[in-house]
């Protein structure tokens, strides 16, 4: 007896939906790959379905949520307070532009007043984690490229200056938890100032080195220009934000704008791209860390004594009945708080408006047409943390 | 010249290569735990609870079981139990205070909120354990640490400290 | 922040709400509002910044309101439950403050509004956001399904009536609800 004739019949699938391109007499099929929630270069649990023809992508789709935490929600069980920790884990790298956020949309909610040593100390803290945030940035985009991690560590590694600096003012290097309603949660430390100015001192050092390092590198050139762009009317009407909207040319600096904080005291320009490829976005991070650098050496230079923190009672804190929209410029875009009060101590709700996430709508716009290799550049430009996009 | 950016580059890094073996600042890493245990008087990890009497550690907790870090504590990670005395009244002290070292996120509320300065964030970090429940929470008897210890891992705060208790002790003794 | 007069003279069946300074678009003229706000050389509100969604569950308050001859009336003010939808729009060409726009549905059950992703493509990822979390389905959007939860998930998260499942985890430390969860448990 034939053991073959005992086995079920196989099924009889019906033929798959594929676009066939014969423009060289070759019968291609396109190629689904799920370039998964693994991978090295997807900067986060952060998965692309691409649909390549040879190696050109065709159809690019961001799926994510592997990551969510359902941070809005519990925000809505517990104080207002309470939600500051969870906070400093949405955009990870820069959990004091984040605490600033919210901090700053429960002052509007509220109308607490901040004293002017804490807004020095705001500005300085969140251009320190603009100028870690960007040099990581830069780390890992040329990471993707295939640079092998040097330059990544070499970021890294001034990065750790920074993060001692964070680590000496509240006690944590990443999730910092340092800023209140009203302020600060305590005063820097003695000697932080003068530690804080000799960073900032060494960081042009580190800049020119890491510029001379890239900027002129002809792999680096031949491998971002012409590729990503984004086009001006796409970019506004899509919502991007950041240095990502700034690449394209479009002046939308919210430390301009809306002249949060006390940034209006201070003089920096804000760089524009011309054409708004992966090359822009990058050497824009580049400038805009030499400006920060830039606001850091005033902002230390004018930084008065005084109070860290207003008039504020720390439990049982209950803001009136409104809302209030509250936003910044973080790193990574704008990043804004929507809350909701009814009167009791929990928020009624809460709301994270993600730069990461909006700046992805126009990963598809961007790929199409490019190779599979170009898409990790070009997503490794746009700078996620998934921490943010999926909260 | 074609190549001159990559050449710059090249030169970047063997400087940055060469010079390591001659200066601590061009390394990109260092050996642990042999090159630097990076705990500073400010680092915090886990709480802690003080008491100020080696003799009776758990008798001199200045924990009043007051339960205000466990309402306050975003993730939920403190349980606490108040004590009873012989006739079974409520004394101010706490029979259970179980801590969830897996659960805290050291964001140090409960630091902040509690009124008898009891709770303090510690920086010890090198704390594995072989069950993953059993051992990540933490008891009464393990968590609570001297005043002496409070004074090496964070002395300037521990002062701080120190003066406001005796502030407090001043204005309530006289009365 | 903007100054309503214009576009109330222009859509008189929009609502202004002064408390929050919004403006309360009814669902069948949104797209055309939102249009018009971005085209209108006066407005040029390009840019959508922040979606949101906002569950109202049905709020029932009692009144003692003080009648003229001395006694008290007890009265009840039903508010019905509704989702809400909010549009923060702002104007990168004008520099100008937040615009909020707010769509409302009628009731809780099958809550439909128009989706403004044709005019605002920022607004595409987050208005898939407010589906999957609320279950507000919004007409016209080009791909609407889940984004952060997987695709077979059932319910929305983010009501304030939701329960989430009985998918009880070992809690060292329990106490409130979850000490009343762990109690269930160890009787069984």
């Amino acid at each position: 007896m034939n053991p073959a004739s005992t086995l079920p019949e196989s099924p009889v699938l019906p033929p798959r939906d594929y676009q066939v391109y014969s423009g060289d007499d070759l019968a291609t099929n396109v190629l689904e790959v799920a370039m998964g929630p693994q991978h090295p270069s997807t900067h986060g649990v952060f998965r692309m379905d691409v649909s390549l023809d040879g190696e050109t992508v065709v159809k690019l789709k961001p799926v994510f949520g592997y990551l969510h935490r359902n941070h809005e929600k519990i925000a809505e069980n517990v104080t207002y307070l309470s939600s500051m920790p969870y906070t400093d884990r949405l955009d990870y790298f820069c959990s004091m532009t984040n605490n600033w956020a919210y901090a700053m949309t429960v002052e509007k909610l509220t109308g607490i007043a901040v004293p002017e040593r804490a807004e020095y100390i705001r500005v300085i803290m969140a251009e320190l984690t603009r100028l870690q945030n960007h040099a990581s940035l830069v780390g890992f985009f040329v990471n993707d490229l295939g640079a092998s991690g040097t330059p990544l560590l070499y970021a890294m590694r001034e990065r750790e200056h920074i993060l001692d600096l964070f680590e000496w003012a509240s006690g944590a290097r990443m999730m910092c938890n340092y800023f209140r309603f009203g302020g600060c949660r305590n005063d820097l430390p003695p000697g932080w100032l003068q530690q804080c100015r000799k960073v900032v001192d060494a960081f042009p050092a580190f800049m020119d080195e890491f510029e001379k390092l890239l900027t002129e590198n002809e792999i680096i050139i031949s491998r971002t220009q012409k590729v990503g762009i984004l086009p001006r009317p796409l970019a506004i009407n899509a919502g991007i934000t950041g240095p990502m909207l700034r690449a394209s040319g479009v002046d939308y600096d919210i430390r301009k704008v809306d002249n949060y904080g006390i940034y209006n005291r201070f003089n920096f320009r804000v760089p524009l791209g011309e054409v708004g490829d992966c090359y822009d976005r990058f050497m824009l991070r580049l400038l805009e860390m030499h400006e920060s650098v830039s606001i850091l050496k005033q902002a230390l230079d004018s930084i008065p004594e005084g109070p860290v923190i207003g008039d504020v009672k720390a439990r049982n804190f209950r803001p009136k009945v409104g809302e209030a929209y509250g936003r910044i410029e973080a790193p990574k875009g704008e990043l804004g708080f929507f809350l909701v009060s009814d009167g009791s101590p929990k928020p009624y709700r809460y709301r994270v408006r993600p730069p990461s996430l909006i700046n992805l709508t126009v990963l598809e716009d961007m790929c199409l047409g490019h190779k599979i290799a170009d898409a990790v550049i070009i997503l490794g430009s746009v700078d996620i943390v998934l921490g943010e996009v999926d909260r | 010249m074609l190549g001159k950016g990559i050449i710059n580059g090249l030169t970047v890094t063997a400087w940055n290569f060469f010079g390591s073996y001659f200066s601590k600042s061009r390394l990109t890493t260092v050996q642990y735990p042999e090159g630097g245990n990076t705990v500073t008087a400010f680092s915090r990890n886990i709480p802690f609870l003080v008491f100020d009497d080696a003799n009776a550690p758990i008798d001199s907790l200045r924990c009043v079981a007051c339960k205000i870090c466990e309402k306050e504590c975003p993730p939920q990670c403190i349980y606490i139990v108040q004590d009873k005395d012989a006739n079974g009244k409520l004394i101010k002290s706490p029979k259970i205070f179980d801590i969830d070292i897996s659960v805290c996120m050291g964001c140090q509320i409960c630091v902040e909120v509690c009124p008898f300065e009891s709770i303090k964030m510690d920086s010890h970090f090198e704390l594995a354990g072989r069950d993953r429940f059993a051992d990540l929470l933490l008891h009464r008897e393990q968590l609570a640490k001297s005043n002496d210890y409070y004074h090496k891992i964070h002395p300037a705060e521990a002062r701080e400290v120190d003066d406001r208790l005796a502030a407090k002790q001043k204005k309530a003794g006289p009365a | 922040m903007s100054d309503p007069t214009p576009i109330l003279a222009r859509f008189p069946v929009i609502v202004h709400d002064t408390a929050t300074d919004a403006f309360i678009v009814p669902v069948a003229q949104a797209l055309e509002v939102a249009t018009w706000l971005r085209d209108d050389p006066a407005q040029a509100f390009d840019y959508a910044s922040n979606v949101t969604g906002i569950d109202y569950l049905p709020l029932e308050k009692k009144l003692k309101v003080k009648q003229p001859d001395g006694t008290e009336v007890e009265t009840v003010s039903n508010r019905p439950g509704y989702f809400e939808v909010v549009y923060h729009l702002y104007s990168m060409q004008r520099k100008a403050g937040p615009l909020i726009l707010k769509q409302r549905t009628e009731g809780r059950e099958n809550p439909l509004v128009a989706s403004l992703t044709p005019v605002y493509r920022g607004a595409e990822f987050q208005e898939r956001e407010i589906f999957d979390l609320f279950g507000i389905c919004f007409k016209g959007h080009p791909d609407l399904r889940r984004i952060l939860m997987w695709d077979e998930f059932e319910d929305f998260p983010m009501r304030k009536d939701y329960i989430s499942p009985d998918d009880y985890e070992y809690e060292p430390t329990p106490h409130d609800s979850v000490l009343a969860e762990a109690r269930k448990h160890y009787s069984k």
